[in-house]
């Protein structure tokens, strides 16, 4: 089977480290199979960069399957490059035309700031979830199966919600770098199960307060996050969130 | 409470309050212009009943008060959106992902709410306190607001034109605004689901068209059908 190759022309984000200015350096690449993965594509422009003694673009990526969201990239205008319900590790060179010109930035994003290159430091997520993205579970004995029971429908909307990777990209995708799709995801996993219930009005004030804290802008449900989310998270869940907070805010 | 209106969800909760608030006026300001296609006296007497109305006396400083807040509360939210990403993005491609007008609501805003001050210049202020001449409609004195508004559409040379084309370019403004405003403001409450949104879109859609379409015809019809 013919094996069809295409070059490209890459417009990469450098920068040394969180300090310093960075800057878009141009770089040519040939015969690059478009059955490769994006990532495959930046590890072979990394090998050649290393060959040529220069300094290698560093990214985020860890599984390589979509799940683990570690992998990020601003592709072409585009959180996760051209193709929708994906991570950049599962986005393939098929998806760009030969000769194209590919502009790769890291999120850009005021509490996400860049660590190297195209990675940034998404720590804020995890304060996020420290301020409220758990259940307090009593300790004890392993509870039996199935003596919760949990509506179907429930099930499913709260794993739809859990389906979230915390990869940023709705921060990223969003004009105003509104954190509420994650947080939504978060809050909504939980308040939908029993478990988490007791607390959903209290863990959305906190995550709240948290997300405001940290920098993270408002919400102007444009959808935007909705349509590059690699899980495909539904606004709906804003709105369960907006709930929640609209509930708490009215008992305390 | 003041944590409560001081979060990002609070100022947004505000500004769709203060939107619907302001969605509402807005249908009851065009059924009162309607009747301007009715002739002098049917809209002198929607006018003359608008200005004199103990409950629009009441519901006027109210509505001021909306506009306000609505406006004051979109720049404190905008300039903390801005302030989120310190740095842009080189290239940016939101076609598929939003709606033109969502991602340009505080512009539509700043365009609607210069029109809205040639708008208050136009009439709001010269009936209130300059001399707008009276008319006896039904043996009661009352303003001429019907001419004052025919003068704007039907005065000499291209002023006509140019006043019309402010005000219709305008009302697609306002349409514009409007087709995310009412979703969104649901949304913000917390009033909506993936069923519920398709139905708020359709009916802020729906509105959308009314409100643009219907203040519209009122520049139309003084310089093109009368």
């Amino acid at each position: 089977m013919a094996h069809k190759t295409i070059n490209i022309k890459l417009r990469v984000w450098r920068q040394k480290d969180a300090k310093s200015k960075g800057g878009f350096e141009k770089y040519e690449l040939e015969n690059i199979s478009v059955d490769s993965s994006f990532l495959e594509m930046i590890d072979v422009l990394n090998e050649k960069l290393i060959s040529e003694n220069k300094e290698p673009v560093a990214y985020d990526h860890d599984c390589r399957e979509g799940i683990c969201g570690m992998c990020s990239l601003f592709i072409n205008g585009r959180a996760h490059g051209p193709d929708n319900l994906i991570t950049t590790c599962q986005l393939h060179m098929r998806k760009f035309s030969d000769g194209e010109t590919i502009t790769i930035e890291p999120w850009r994003v005021g509490s996400f700031p860049i660590i190297k290159d195209l990675m940034v430091d998404r720590t804020a997520y995890e304060k996020i979830m420290q301020a409220g993205g758990f259940v307090s579970v009593a300790t004890g004995g392993v509870p039996d199966a199935n003596s919760i029971l949990i509506p179907k429908d429930d099930a499913e909307e709260a794993m739809d919600a859990a389906a979230c990777i915390g990869c940023g990209a709705c921060v990223a995708t969003c004009k105003n770098s509104s954190a509420m799709l994650f947080v939504a995801a978060k809050v909504s996993q939980l308040a939908l199960l029993p478990q988490g219930k007791i607390e959903a009005s209290r863990r959305a004030k906190n995550m709240i307060a948290k997300m405001d804290e940290l920098g993270f802008g408002n919400c102007s449900n444009t959808g935007a996050c909705e349509m590059e989310c690699p899980k495909g998270i539904s606004l709906a869940h804003i709105a369960r969130l907006n709930r929640e907070f609209l509930v708490a805010g009215l008992k305390a | 409470m003041s944590n409560f209106i001081n979060s990002s969800i609070g100022k947004k909760l505000i500004m769709s309050i203060s939107g619907l608030f302001l969605i509402v006026f807005l249908l009851v300001h065009l059924t009162a212009n309607l009747f301007l296609l009715w002739g002098s006296d049917a809209f002198n007497m929607s006018a003359h009943f608008m200005g004199t109305n103990p409950i629009i006396k009441i519901v006027e400083p109210i509505l001021a008060l909306g506009f306000f807040i609505h406006i004051l509360y979109s720049l404190i939210v905008q300039f903390k959106n801005w302030k989120s990403r310190p740095v842009k993005y080189a290239k940016v491609n939101q076609r598929d992902a939003s709606t033109w007008a969502s991602r340009n609501m505080i512009w539509l805003g700043l365009f609607i709410f210069a029109f809205l001050i040639i708008h208050v210049i136009n009439f709001y202020w010269i009936i209130k306190f300059g001399d707008p001449g009276t008319v006896i409609v039904n043996g009661e004195e009352m303003e001429d607001a019907y001419t004052l508004v025919i003068d704007l559409f039907t005065s000499s040379g291209s002023l006509a034109y140019i006043y019309s084309g402010i005000y219709i370019i305008g009302f697609i403004a306002l349409g514009l605004h409007l087709h995310h405003a009412l979703w969104s403001a649901f949304q913000t409450i917390g009033w909506s689901n993936i069923k519920w949104r398709k139905i708020w879109t359709v009916i802020g859609d729906i509105y959308a068209i009314i409100i643009a379409v219907g203040f519209s015809i009122i520049p139309i019809y003084f310089l093109f059908i009368k």
